[in-house]
């Protein structure tokens, strides 16, 4: 049940989407009937604790899922045509060029052996027909645009020499390179320091207005969610549990999971002596109980929870997967 | 870096000190010369005269610092057995050891590395499979024992190649080469496979750990996910980081195979240092093991100086200086 969305075609829409992982005592099912799409130029936020889905979501649309891991189900289209089934040879070629992706940690994200410049150069050489001598001049660029200082000097400079805020513009600048329509961020900001998160986010919306980049937005971080995204799905144990445009999905959250999920985002405007939280934890994928996966912490759970499995239904302006709004 | 050398090159001169204290040694504490040299009849006077002569009732200090002057000349005095200097018997046998041990460290790295890069990217295949095993008894067997089969095999049985020496060789100066005759060729397959195998086995196992380490490092999957070629990915980023490691054991074992190529040279009857010391440590030829030693320690050392500067081309953490970093 893919979604249309305001301003014409999806640029990707996954449908069904299955991601599983035989292991010797039988297959676990990391992401489970996953469906959604996202507009060019738009920011889709995916929410949701570790362990949910989000970064197999992502690695499964990239093809990138670390064996055994794989996608059992569904189809993921990118620009109408299904990427999912590419031989390996295609598949790179879309990889950098028309979806690019952001990892988590900036540290660990550059090979420490070449220069930023020449990974930059060998991104752009490897899916534009481009002389080298251009393609350093537009990664000076590119540098510049991230916000790098002296970019003309930076670009000679080997990734130890950059700080951790420093090396994820220039992860930026990389995934941006080779002018994808869309970019896959993985936690882009989990492993900075507080003080340099709000400026790559600020960064990477900037950049991505500019370029009319679409942006898959993984984090678990609410705050950067509701700074940043257009829509937003929350993610529970594989499945999307709600989805709609992040204003109404803040303020009025649909489903108990997300409603949780707000009251825990501490609030600077009233004063609360305790955040709330919402009780147990998330499931292991052993063991995902009948019916909704979030029954067992739901405080409004009745009897239909624990024997049937909901889907995503319209809820006021966003889809929800729970009974309650099945009226 | 210059200060680096500099300071190696003194670290260096110590190790070549402590040797040259050990090899000294070896006249000292293994039999009296002068009793070898005058025969039973001799008197004392005769003995003191030439214990006078000889320099040897000089304090310890001063024999020794006469001992190192003499060896940084290469001077290291007459063979016992054959009555001729050591340095000119040394610098015949010299090349015949070079020549074997230089083959079979180009066989070990220009077979063992791609073997090693193989067996990391097709983890499962039968053929790995097949590598590994060999690979096992590469590093189990003791090398006299593969040279014999070698010989029996290929010498014996099938009569291909020749059992022992080193063919023709050509004089180029006073190095002579067994390169440039057919016999010569001939003549260094069999030793050089021998020499090499052990080695090899571990170059290749060394290179298949680091690269499997390295292919599940974050910057091997962002290579990947800016849609990088496989050869650039595995051979590029990969591969380069996998060479400090194999550097560091390469230039160890190199050391080795010149020392240790005694074992391979007595089974072959190669005419190099190494039948040369075998033969000195048979009768006893003080000033020949005394200069073998020295020679093998020197070998050592500048390889090791190689190796650091080796690191600095390859890791450029360690190329820069410190001023320039942390921004």
């Amino acid at each position: 049940m893919a979604q249309t969305t305001p301003g014409g075609a999806p640029l990707l829409e996954v449908r069904n989407l299955k991601v599983e992982f035989p292991t010797r005592r039988g297959t676990l099912v990391a992401v489970d009937d996953v469906s959604f799409a996202i507009a060019p130029g738009e920011v889709l936020g995916v929410v949701g604790e570790s362990g949910a889905g989000k970064s197999l979501t992502g690695a499964a649309i990239i093809g990138l899922l670390e064996p055994p891991g794989r996608i059992a189900a569904g189809q993921v289209l990118l620009e109408g045509a299904r990427i999912d089934n590419l031989p390996p040879e295609a598949m790179r070629k879309i990889r950098g060029r028309k979806i690019g992706a952001i990892f988590q940690d900036p540290l660990t994200s550059l090979n420490p052996l070449y220069s930023v410049g020449r990974q930059l150069i060998e991104t752009m050489q490897t899916h534009l027909d481009i002389s080298a001598g251009a393609a350093k001049q537009r990664a000076i660029e590119l540098l510049q645009s991230t916000g790098i200082q002296a970019a003309q000097q930076r670009i000679e400079h080997y990734p130890h020499q950059f700080s951790g805020g420093m090396r994820q513009r220039v992860v930026i600048a990389l995934a941006l390179a080779a002018e994808p329509k869309l970019i896959i961020a993985d936690e882009p900001t989990t492993a900075l320091d507080v003080s340099i998160q709000a400026q790559i986010i600020a960064l990477l919306k900037k950049l991505c207005r500019e370029h009319r980049t679409a942006v898959m937005l993984v984090t678990h971080d609410m705050g950067v969610i509701a700074e940043t995204a257009d829509r937003v799905a929350v993610m529970y144990a594989g499945r999307i549990v709600e989805i709609g445009p992040v204003a109404d999905v803040i303020h009025r959250p649909e489903h108990p999971y997300t409603v949780g999920l707000m009251g825990s985002i501490p609030s600077l405007v009233t004063e609360t002596e305790r955040l709330a939280q919402i009780d147990g934890a998330m499931p292991r994928l052993n063991a995902i109980p009948a019916g909704c996966a979030f029954n067992p912490r739901c405080t409004r759970v009745f009897e239909r929870c624990r024997s049937e499995r909901p889907n995503l239904i319209p809820v006021n302006t966003t889809q929800a997967a729970c009974w309650l709004h099945a009226r | 870096m210059l200060a680096f050398i500099i300071r190696r090159v003194m670290q260096s001169a110590a190790v070549m000190l402590t040797v040259a204290f050990v090899a000294f040694g070896l006249f000292n504490f293994v039999g009296d010369p002068v009793a070898s040299m005058l025969g039973q009849d001799a008197t004392p006077d005769d003995r003191a005269r030439l214990r006078a002569d000889l320099g040897l009732d000089d304090p310890f200090y001063k024999q020794f610092a006469s001992f190192v002057g003499n060896a940084v000349k290469g001077e290291f005095g007459l063979s016992l057995r054959q009555g001729r200097k050591v340095s000119t018997l040394l610098k015949e046998r010299m090349p015949a050891t070079l020549e074997l041990s230089f083959t079979a460290a180009i066989l070990a790295l220009v077979l063992g590395i791609p073997m090693g890069v193989y067996t990391a990217l097709r983890r499962n295949s039968w053929f790995s499979q097949v590598l590994l095993t060999i690979s096992l008894v590469g590093v189990s067997l003791p090398t006299f024992l593969i040279g014999i089969y070698l010989i029996l095999i290929f010498a014996v049985l099938l009569g291909w190649l020749p059992s022992f020496g080193r063919g023709d060789v050509t004089a180029l100066g006073w190095w002579t080469t067994g390169y440039l005759t057919q016999s010569g060729l001939k003549a260094i397959i069999l030793p050089s496979i021998t020499l090499s195998l052990f080695v090899m086995t571990l170059v290749m196992r060394l290179v298949r750990s680091e690269m499997l380490e390295v292919l599940r490092t974050d910057y091997i999957k962002f290579a990947r996910a800016r849609g990088l070629t496989d050869r650039s990915v595995h051979f590029g980023h990969a591969l380069m980081n996998t060479l400090v490691p194999v550097i560091t054991i390469v230039g160890l074992q190199l050391g080795g195979i010149i020392a240790f190529a005694i074992i391979t040279e007595t089974v072959f009857q190669w005419p190099g240092m190494g039948l040369l010391f075998i033969q000195a440590v048979q009768f006893a030829d003080i000033p020949v093991m005394a200069a073998y030693l020295c020679l093998i320690a020197l070998i050592f050392v500048i390889i090791n100086l190689i190796v650091d500067l080796l690191y600095y081309a390859v890791d450029p953490r360690l190329r820069i200086d410190r001023a320039t970093t942390g921004h």
